[in-house]
């Protein structure tokens, strides 16, 4: 991962906000990657999960929001049970969801789903998908 | 003993099997479960997100039914359910602040002033009757079943809520022993299934499955037992979709924890919906001359 630092590209209160939202210390984080090494969706990532939280600290804004891990995530807690530092990654990642799904940016558009996948999947699938990924 | 029992969405829709099977097996080792007069979708996954308060008041509110019902405890079969009523429950328990706003948030509800404890059967299983008790109740015995547990996430973790240990559990292996199945160990075995991700991402949760089922079947287990009905689903239905891309892939049943032990203890076989699974488990299950 490459990111080049500006006063343009970094936003402190971007920073602020996630550890408002996620209600983690993110400064407690010193980049030990263990999140990553036991991460089950880590092979599908372009940004690691260390380097997500990376980008926050560094208050990169944009590139945090737009990396595809935060949607890959499945709040499975193992980088939390793991994490040498107690910060709950997962809450990190739902924070992040959650500052685009409130700007009325869903990532599953519900109304694209064929009817086949809707009636074959069990409610709970369905339900914790659109809590997860829709507004 | 008698518990309050709150089923959550997917065991009334897809998988009633679950439902079934539990409540028979827990009637048979001397626990009646009495499933709430009224309940509402816990909402599936626990609220992350500091501010989100709204979120809270699904599970919330089932817990105000349990104490309209007299209860002090409640079980859950869904694992889901399990970890959402159970952190929720939690939260408002600690956080008098966060109580106070979703009481007054709700009209029609009592005021909820905490307390009422979320437990899943494995735990009364294990902690209240005993698997020694069990052991003895067991009239059809699970000889030479090599069983693979696989735990998933949400009855692990977060440790707070978890009914074992998150890294090295053992409830399944033990209940496993206790019918005479032989529990196989597997590298997966609390590693996510991919969860909801089935929805719009199905690739992601057929390589999980791969992973999953592949490694149980490479240490010879011959089917997999599970008691999260989202994993249930996952690994049974996706096994299919990992066929039809790669012809001649290991195919293992997967069970609930619940129709095992059903089968063990001589319960009706129709218990255990068998006709449910996509993988069809009859034929294991009659070569070992269990059905």
């Amino acid at each position: 991962m490459e990111a080049k630092l500006s006063f343009d590209t970094v936003h402190s209160d971007f920073v602020n906000k996630v550890e408002e939202l996620s209600g983690q210390d993110l400064a407690s984080c010193y980049q030990c990657g263990k999140c990553s090494a036991g991460c089950p969706i880590v092979e599908q990532a372009e940004t690691l999960p260390n380097q997500v939280l990376r980008l926050v600290q560094l208050g990169q804004r944009e590139e945090a929001l737009q990396s595809k891990t935060i949607w890959l995530c499945a709040s499975c807690y193992t980088c939390f049970a793991r994490c040498p530092r107690g910060v709950d990654l997962s809450r990190v990642m739902e924070a992040l969801r959650q500052m685009v799904l409130r700007s009325k940016i869903d990532h599953v558009k519900i109304p694209e789903l064929s009817r086949k996948t809707i009636e074959e999947l069990p409610p709970i699938a369905l339900i914790s998908n659109f809590r997860k990924f829709t507004g | 003993m008698k518990i309050h029992y709150y089923p959550g969405c997917t065991l009334k829709v897809t998988a009633p099997q679950f439902e079934s099977s539990a409540v028979a097996a827990a009637r048979a080792v001397g626990v009646e479960m009495l499933e709430l007069t009224r309940w509402n979708c816990c909402g599936t996954v626990y609220s992350l997100a500091s501010d989100d308060l709204i979120h809270q008041l699904a599970p919330i509110r089932n817990l105000i039914r349990v104490r309209n019902e007299k209860g002090n405890a409640v079980t859950t079969l869904c694992s889901m359910c399990f970890n959402t009523i159970k952190r929720a429950g939690l939260l408002v328990n600690e956080d008098a602040e966060k109580r106070g706003k979703i009481n007054a948030f709700m009209d029609e509800e009592d005021d909820y002033e905490g307390g009422v404890e979320v437990v899943h059967l494995l735990e009364i299983l294990r902690d209240k009757v005993g698997f020694e008790t069990i052991r003895e109740k067991v009239t059809n015995p699970l000889n030479e079943l090599r069983a693979s547990p696989y735990y998933g996430c949400l009855l692990l973790r977060p440790e707070e809520i978890g009914i074992d240990n998150a890294e090295s559990p053992t409830v399944l292996e033990d209940l496993l022993e206790c019918i005479g199945a032989e529990p196989v160990d597997s590298p997966f075995k609390t590693e996510c299934c991919g969860s909801y991700q089935t929805v719009d991402k199905v690739d992601l949760v057929i390589e999980k499955t791969r992973d999953i089922i592949s490694w149980a079947a490479r240490n010879h287990a011959q089917c997999v037992v599970v008691s999260c009905p989202l994993c249930f689903f996952n690994l049974d239905r996706r096994q299919k979709d990992l066929a039809e891309r790669e012809p001649g892939a290991v195919l293992l049943p997967v069970f609930y924890f619940t129709q095992l032990l059903a089968l063990a203890l001589g319960l009706e076989v129709d218990v255990c919906g068998f006709d449910k699974h996509v993988v069809d488990p009859l034929p294991l299950l009659s070569s070992k001359g269990f059905v």
